[in-house]
């Protein structure tokens, strides 16, 4: 789960990161009123889960109360990569000597929380890593001891080659690792942190990201989540316990597993279609979250067929069909359904359509190819 | 032969008398498998339908059972502490089913039970299969029949469907292994690799991969330096955004890293025959085995 760098922010400075004071609005407004509480130059900064939030014009200097006025409105008016900016950060500019890069993240191949320190700050971390990799130190966590002050600063003496600026810095590197433990996250990042020129260590940005898996036993980061800054449907989806993301295609796509799910997306585009969707249902198949399903894919009006691929181990193939029949005797679709279902409990499953006047497949490559055919009127190309 | 798990393992269930953990008990024990004991704190004592018997403790189920394998189907806040539990008591195979571990509950978790000598598979994986002989964990007996072929993989239905497609075709398996879609898990590609190479019953092995990480791409260079069998490899994910968590906890493209082209690109140029589509898999094996 992402959080916005405000809530980043308030984060990390519980955990006694020195970060510049700033106030959230969501109106222009607000902001107007903000910038004549700091005073001077303040930065507008729109809150939302995406990157390059700079390059999308989302991140704006004002002079004055009233230019902090009008460039939050021009912001509060963006969509950002397709997400609405529905908040801005308000945050007094500070004077910057030096930027470097700091960041924790779990790595796959050695198992562990990982530091990753650059000099080369301010600018997209895989960028240095791929041009210039000699610019950034890693550093793995053993978990049993966390981030020892020695190993903090030796991170932060590659960054800083003054110790009066390397102490701090390895301060927050400690401060850095408690809040990304403490908070369960699967990433914090600080980019820039940087040096004033009177030789201060601060960070101006925050970015965190939270383990999907620790949301149940974490209300307070439960609590972080926005759902004004992510796509309706996937908000609908998640409270009806179903794994979904929109995609730009024309083929709804219903499977059971993720594995499946993805293969089934892969061989729409195989067969000349585009998947509208990544929906996974899960292993225990209630009708319900067939119902739920169905309701969720038909909203989006890009849908032109829509693919039911069900391989029934766990989950029963007699649930599923239930749960189509129920959610389009409620609703009739007004498109195509190509429903493709084997295993556990296949005969009943294939009876409950008939009975209701539905076919089913058994074979996924003709399923997949009925469906592309369906949703583009013939025109997939026959691969 | 097969690999991990034969006849004679001796399989405890940790949650045993769970939704998940008793259903599943009872497939196992209907397909053959040697189920000893379960254990589920405070129903001690009692047996699981009137005859494998139910303990406390991890500790006190291997005293009593010599079991050499357990499977856990614990809800996901006390995954870690089974797995640590088990590798305590010493265990030397352990599976666990769950999906929702947290990750940094896995960091904790890896080097605990490695440094107690035990192997892990999973989490968040359906366990393996050795048709004919015993299975642990999910995956359904009926669509598997015992053969020639290996097969290791990230996913649990897709298993299922490449499986199936097989087993209709006659490739039978040896082994089928699901390691789990999670970031951090016990048992890798390359250990089972390893594993099925030197199997003497296995002539070829069939790799299952998805977006994410970059397990395939150090596989693929294992299979060009080690193996002398041949693989047959397929990725899902072709159509997979990047920077989005596609269901399983490690199915996510970060920056430019962890695409279904470029594992696909290093099955190829490590001798391994990339399955454009599941099916695929089917007509490959045939070609390889011949």
């Amino acid at each position: 789960m992402n959080i916005h760098e405000y809530q980043a922010k308030e984060i990390f400075r519980k955990n006694g990161i020195p970060i510049p004071p700033g106030d959230v609005a969501s109106t222009a407004e607000e902001a107007e009123a903000i910038a004549r509480k700091f005073g001077g130059t303040v930065v507008v900064k729109a809150q939302v889960h995406a990157g390059g939030r700079g390059k999308a014009g989302g991140v704006k200097l004002a002079k004055t109360p009233a230019e902090a006025k009008s460039v939050a409105g021009d912001i509060l008016k963006l969509r950002i990569k397709d997400l609405p900016v529905t908040k801005v950060l308000v945050t007094p500019a500070a004077d910057i000597a030096s930027e470097a890069y700091v960041g924790i993240i779990i790595d796959r191949a050695s198992k562990r929380a990982v530091f990753m320190v650059s000099p080369a700050g301010g600018i997209d971390i895989e960028e240095v890593a791929a041009k210039t990799p000699e610019k950034i130190l890693r550093h793995a966590v053993d978990p049993r001891y966390g981030l020892q002050a020695y190993e903090a600063m030796q991170l932060a003496f590659f960054l800083y080659p003054d110790v009066k600026q390397a102490r701090p810095a390895a301060k927050i590197l400690q401060q850095l690792y408690k809040a990304f433990s403490r908070s369960g996250a699967s990433l914090a990042e600080i980019n820039p942190l940087v040096t004033t020129p009177s030789g201060d260590v601060l960070a101006l940005d925050a970015k965190m990201v939270i383990d999907d898996n620790e949301i149940d036993r974490r209300p307070d980061m439960a609590a972080l989540r926005d759902e004004s800054s992510e796509d309706p449907s996937e908000v609908d989806a998640r409270n009806a316990n179903l794994t979904f993301i929109k995609l730009d295609g024309n083929v709804g796509c219903v499977v059971n597993g993720a594995g499946l799910a993805m293969a089934t997306m892969d061989l729409v585009k195989y067969y000349g279609g585009d998947p509208a969707n990544f929906l996974d249902i899960g292993g225990s198949s209630n009708p319900e979250k067939v119902v739920s399903a169905l309701r969720i894919i038909t909203a989006d009006p890009n849908v032109k067929a829509i693919l039911f691929n069900i391989f029934g181990g766990i989950t029963r193939t007699d649930d599923v069909a239930n749960g189509i029949v129920t959610a389009t005797r409620d609703n009739p679709l007004k498109v195509p359904l190509v429903i493709r279902l084997t295993g556990t409990n296949e005969e009943i499953a294939l009876e409950i359509l008939k009975k209701a006047g539905m076919s089913a497949m058994t074979d996924m490559d003709e399923a997949v190819k009925k469906a592309v055919e369906l949703a583009t009127g013939g025109r997939g190309k026959a691969a | 032969m097969s690999i991990f798990i034969d006849k004679k393992t001796r399989v405890l269930v940790q949650g045993i008398t769970g939704r998940d953990g008793s259903f599943h008990a009872k497939q196992m024990i209907e397909y053959g498998t040697q189920v000893v004991g379960g254990v589920t704190p405070g129903k001690g004592g009692q047996k699981f339908e009137g005859k494998v018997p139910i303990f406390n403790t991890v500790a006190e189920a291997v005293k009593a059972t010599q079991a050499d394998a357990t499977v856990i189907y614990v809800p996901p806040p006390f995954a870690a502490d089974a797995m640590m539990e088990a590798a305590d008591a010493g265990i030397p195979f352990i599976v666990c089913i769950t999906e929702g571990v947290p990750v940094l509950d896995m960091t904790r978790v890896y080097p605990f039970v490695t440094e107690k000598g035990s192997r892990l598979l999973g989490p968040n994986c359906p366990g393996l299969i050795s048709p004919g002989k015993s299975k642990i964990g999910i995956i359904p007996g009926r669509i598997c029949t015992p053969g020639p072929i290996g097969l290791v993989s990230r996913s649990g239905t897709l298993t299922y469907e490449v499986v199936y497609q097989m087993t209709r075709a006659k490739l039978g398996q040896t082994t089928c292994v699901g390691i789990g879609g999670d970031p951090i898990n016990g048992t890798n590609f390359i250990d089972c690799l390893a594993a099925f190479e030197k199997d003497p019953d296995t002539k070829a092995v069939v790799m299952i991969g998805e977006i994410g990480g970059t397990d395939e791409q150090e596989a693929a260079r294992f299979v060009s330096q080690k193996m002398s069998k041949p693989v047959v490899g397929f990725i899902a994910g072709q159509t997979a955004p990047p920077g989005r968590r596609m269901g399983h906890a490690g199915a996510i493209i970060s920056g430019s890293t962890g695409t279904a082209a470029e594992k696909m690109q290093a099955f190829e140029e490590n001798g391994i025959a990339v399955a454009k589509r599941p099916i695929d898999v089917v007509e490959l094996l045939k070609h390889a085995t011949r």
